[in-house]
């Protein structure tokens, strides 16, 4: 054979020799080979181990934020104002659908979506990352649920979530006190970050931005639990690596009744104003109304663009809380503070008589102030000055006093200072000053300013809770009251009782200057000649009182004030403030309409069907402690 | 030798090599114990029928001596040929790539035996020249190389095509051709390489390559696999997640986990202690292959035994190369420790070839 041939010409030690030297440079090869994969592999598990095991946990450890029961609330009596329902919310997680589009389209036909739910869909779509559930439809009825449960194999990345839902069981009654909840957004989130509480939101929805809701969010939020699960490569959860459970908000009790609520809400009826009746030995809200009101289960489920503009827009102002953010000239509900003052300062004495002939003239000058009471009262002293509400009386005592006396006086009462309402929407009003007109509007105080102010007119506005919270110390001989809506804190294991401050703010020389100006008070709903006597002359209980008739447009010198002339809004408003009974305050009331006319033929009544309601209840259920009962 | 007579007699008349055997189930070890972690009982007792039949095979082969397919070689590399080309005509589709001929009672993949005959056939052919190779001789080897190579790339599996180049080209190299043709070969690769990429890669395969150049740019698209079996293999860790507790590929991040991507699980649950092991056997075993390469007794066998011992390398290189990042995805198993039946068989039988060159040996001689 050839290969026979050619072999035996071989020199085979050379080529084994050859060989050999081959042989070791491809295993010094594979050495630099192992090595290259060797080093490779130390930098993928030693040098970067803690990156691909952060990695690998990113992979498969899910933490799934379990967001807390948000605390219920309830009336004094543990009727429910504000409660969770559970609701059925149809979501999709965009990057984990097949084809969103016509998911949604197959969806439009299925639960027959409406056009505004697909465009508020896309809209969200576009501005959340993919890998975040998105809601489709909110609330969904229990058919619509077993519908989509049917078909859910169809629709990979969409399910539908149980969930609870605020749901305020008394609608526009309690808006102004409870506010609502809404769907957190950029402003809340910010607000959120900056109090350091972003874990804390993680997995909630909801904020309270109104009211109670909002004041109380703190409490009524409680903390979120945590659950890690542990998922495969299709995100299914694979098995729960622990679990934290969500620590519920607690619930709270508030200190309005909610007879008491319904029935101001009820007197209010189509006026435009406020009612607010406060304990007046504890400061606790029984009752406050600001009417117009709205429902506030439509900011719940997402109030529609075009119903927000027409509750913005209404000239009734629907969403501002009228009792404490509503400004009013207090008119001649302060008389009683200003005879205080006046006594204190000995600017009159309880036998101080001045004749009113219907006007008064600012002394060397001609301008003149005229009295409600076209024709005067004649000779009058501090009582009757109270009793029927003599402005000329006070025209002059005012003046007197001057405005660098009224001002600070007034302050101690509360007025042109927040209430301590548990409420964050109030206004301080306008408490005025010679120091705040020169930065308010760069003039001087003239005297005339100072006569207005006698009466509760002028630059001088109020809130009602303001008003109640200066009834209420007068009624305390000038111990301090804050007002307050909330009653206590429910938890599970205890019951906490806010306290707050009584003492005395208010000193006077002489204890017999607070008899003159609560008798005076008391006149008006008891004597014949008082302003409040019509409506509270039969009343089984004693009442001290005083009616307030503010005017809203200034009416010239020597025009007299018609209402049925003046347009509706022009008209004066009418207010009254009362405390009963006389010997032993129990509950303080405040009355404010808008546009209604005079305070003791408007307001004055519905105190009165407000107390009667109130001593009414005392007599059934007797006696419901004036205190919270958690102290006992 | 340096077996002692007892090993000698027993092993050496039943034609095996203890060494590689020792290797060899060492890795068939690693290899079930992943493939149970994976896939369970299931999976192991597949694994075990395979690796029976495939050491059979492997015994088998070795009882033939060398001279049997010296004489049988040229045969059976033309009728391969033939069936590649056959492949490729009326071939079974698979995973989107013609590989399967199908016999009837069986599917059959003939790149596989391509595998085996392509070393016998360029050692067949460069044996009947002394060495060192000459350039001619050279040139016609590659031909040979080429010709099958592109037949298997076509039908696309790149994998198993530069395996079988390099088992064709290994000869060469180890017949000793010049380093100045070797130079001039590296310099024609290169200078091919964007002709390779502009007109004869798929659009797949070029996908792979750019995968590989920045697999973060696409993490869960072509990029997916390449970073989950990173992350798999660098969570691992020095000492690994434990047996049966790598999160990675018990909770299907790792693709293909128990073939082509068995040493990022393997990495992931015994870290880089168990790969320092791995590879060590590695090495073990391609040592002795390369021993054995050295202590044959021609030319021929000396080339196929070299040949054989390189390849299996390449096989581990590039597996444990394109899983831990560093090559593109070309789908080549880990040798032995993958899951799959054809591509086993191939490498026993290969290691029975070597077993043969080993046993068979027509005169002793000290050295």
């Amino acid at each position: 054979m050839v290969k026979r041939k050619r072999n035996s010409i071989r020199n085979h030690s050379a080529e084994s020799a050859l060989f050999m030297r081959r042989t070791i440079v491809v295993f010094l090869g594979i050495l630099l080979a192992v090595a290259v994969l060797f080093t490779n592999l130390y930098y993928l598990q030693i040098n970067s181990f803690d990156t691909y095991k952060t990695r690998s946990n990113a992979n498969r450890i899910s933490v799934q934020t379990v967001p807390p029961n948000r605390g219920l609330i309830y009336d004094r009596n543990g009727v429910i104002l504000a409660e969770n329902r559970p609701v059925y919310s149809l979501q999709v997680i965009a990057n984990k659908a097949n084809d969103l589009k016509n998911d949604i389209k197959r969806l439009t036909k299925l639960l027959s979506l409406t056009d505004d739910e697909i465009e508020k869909f896309n809209k969200s779509n576009r501005y959340s990352r993919s890998f975040k559930a998105i809601t489709i439809r909110d609330q969904l009825t229990p058919e619509e649920v077993a519908l989509f449960t049917v078909n859910q194999h169809l629709f990979k990345g969409f399910s539908i979530q149980a969930s609870l839902k605020r749901y305020y069981p008394f609608g526009n009654a309690f808006t102004h006190v409870l506010g609502y909840i809404a769907k957190i957004n950029n402003r809340d989130l910010e607000k959120i970050e900056a109090k350091g509480e972003r874990a804390r939101y993680q997995g909630t929805h909801y904020i309270g931005k109104l009211g109670i809701e909002k004041y109380y969010e703190d409490i009524l939020h409680g903390q979120p639990g945590q659950r890690q699960v542990e998922v495969d490569s299709w995100g299914k959860v694979i098995r729960t690596l622990s679990f934290t459970a969500p620590t519920p908000g607690k619930d709270i009790k508030l200190n309005i009744d909610i007879n008491l609520q319904l029935k101001a809400q009820e007197l209010l009826g189509d006026n435009r104003g406020s009612i607010i009746l406060m304990e007046a030995k504890t400061g606790a809200i029984l009752s406050l109304v600001s009417a117009p009101s709205y429902d506030p289960n439509l900011f719940v489920t997402g109030i529609s663009q075009k119903k927000y503009q027409a509750l913005l827009e209404s000239r009734d102002r629907p969403l501002i809380n009228r009792a404490t953010q509503g400004r009013y000239p207090p008119a001649s509900t302060i008389k009683p503070q200003m005879a205080l003052l006046a006594l204190d300062e000995k600017v009159i004495t309880e036998e101080t008589k001045i004749y009113d002939p219907g006007w008064w003239i600012v002394p060397n000058s001609k301008r003149r102030f005229r009295d409600w009471k076209r024709w005067g009262h004649g000779l009058v002293d501090v009582f009757h000055a109270i009793e029927q509400s003599c402005d000329t009386f006070f025209y002059d005592t005012s003046y007197k006093l001057g405005i660098d006396r009224i001002e600070p006086f007034m302050r101690l009462f509360g007025f042109g200072e927040y209430s301590g309402l548990d409420l964050a929407e109030e206004t301080k009003a306008i408490m005025p000053s010679r120091d705040w007109k020169r930065e308010r509007f760069n003039q001087p105080w003239y005297d005339g300013d100072t006569i207005s102010i006698g009466i509760g007119q002028g630059y001088w506005t109020v809130t009602p809770i303001q008003l109640t919270k200066a009834t209420a110390m007068l009624a305390r001989r000038g111990d301090n009251i804050k007002p307050h809506i909330l009653q206590s804190i429910i938890s599970a294991d205890e019951t906490v009782t806010p306290e707050y401050d009584t003492s005395k703010k208010v000193t006077l020389a002489s204890e017999r200057y607070w008899n003159i100006a609560l008798e005076a008070m008391q006149g008006v709903t008891s004597k014949r000649r008082g302003t409040a006597y019509r409506t509270f002359g039969d009343a089984p209980y004693t009442v001290a009182g005083k009616s307030g008739t503010a005017q809203v447009i200034n009416i010239k010198e020597d025009e007299v004030y018609d209402a049925d002339k003046i347009s509706e809004r022009h008209r004066d408003n009418a207010m009254f403030i009362a405390f009963a009974p006389f010997e032993s305050p129990e509950i303080v009331a405040t009355v404010v309409l808008e546009n209604a006319g005079g305070g003791s033929t408007n307001a004055a009544p519905i105190a009165r069907a407000l107390f009667d309601e109130y001593f009414k209840a005392q007599e059934q259920v007797s006696p419901i402690p004036a205190t919270s009962p958690a102290d006992q | 030798m340096v077996s002692t007579q007892a090993q000698k007699s027993i092993f050496y008349r039943l034609h095996i090599d203890p060494y590689l055997l020792l290797g060899l189930f060492a890795l068939m070890s690693i290899s079930l114990t992943v493939l149970y972690s994976v896939g369970g009982l299931d999976m192991l007792y597949r694994q075990v029928t395979r690796l029976a039949i495939a050491l059979t095979v492997m015994i088998f082969i070795a009882q033939i001596p060398p001279e049997w397919y010296q004489r049988w070689t040229p045969a059976i590399f033309l009728v391969s040929v033939l069936l590649l080309i056959a492949v490729l005509v009326i071939g079974h589709t698979g995973k989107g790539a013609q590989r399967w001929l199908d016999l009837g009672f069986t599917k059959f993949q003939p790149s596989e035996i391509m595998k085996l005959i392509m070393p016998l056939m360029v050692a067949y052919y460069v044996s009947q020249f002394t060495m060192p190779t000459r350039f001619k001789q050279a040139f016609i080897a590659l031909l040979i190389v080429v010709i099958p190579t592109l037949l298997i790339a076509k039908q696309p599996d790149l994998g198993t095509s530069i395996l079988v180049a390099s088992s064709g080209i290994f000869v060469l190299f180890l017949s000793g051709v010049s380093w100045i043709y070797i130079g001039l070969a590296v310099a024609a690769v290169l200078a091919f390489i964007p002709i390779l990429w502009f007109f004869l890669m798929l659009d797949y395969q070029r996908g792979r390559v750019l995968t590989l150049l920045n697999p973060e740019a696409d993490p869960l698209g072509a990029g997916y696999h390449i970073i989950q079996s990173k992350i798999a293999i660098g969570s691992g860790g020095l000492w690994g997640k434990g047996w049966m507790h790598g999160t990675q590929s018990q909770l299907e991040f790792l693709p293909e986990r128990h073939t082509d991507f068995i040493f990022s699980v393997f990495s992931e649950e015994f870290g880089f202690v168990g790969v320092l092991l791995l590879l060590s056997i590695y090495i073990f075993l391609i040592t002795r292959g390369l021993i054995i390469a050295n202590q044959a007794q021609d030319a021929f066998t000396k080339l196929i035994a070299g040949s054989i011992t390189l390849t299996f390398f390449v096989y581990v290189f590039v597996n444990i190369g394109m899983v831990s990042g560093l090559l593109p995805v070309v789908g080549v198993p880990l040798p032995i420790v993958s899951f799959g039946g054809t591509s086993i068989v191939t490498l026993l039988a290969g290691f029975g070839i070597l077993m043969s060159i080993h046993t068979h040996k027509r005169f002793n001689i000290k050295r």
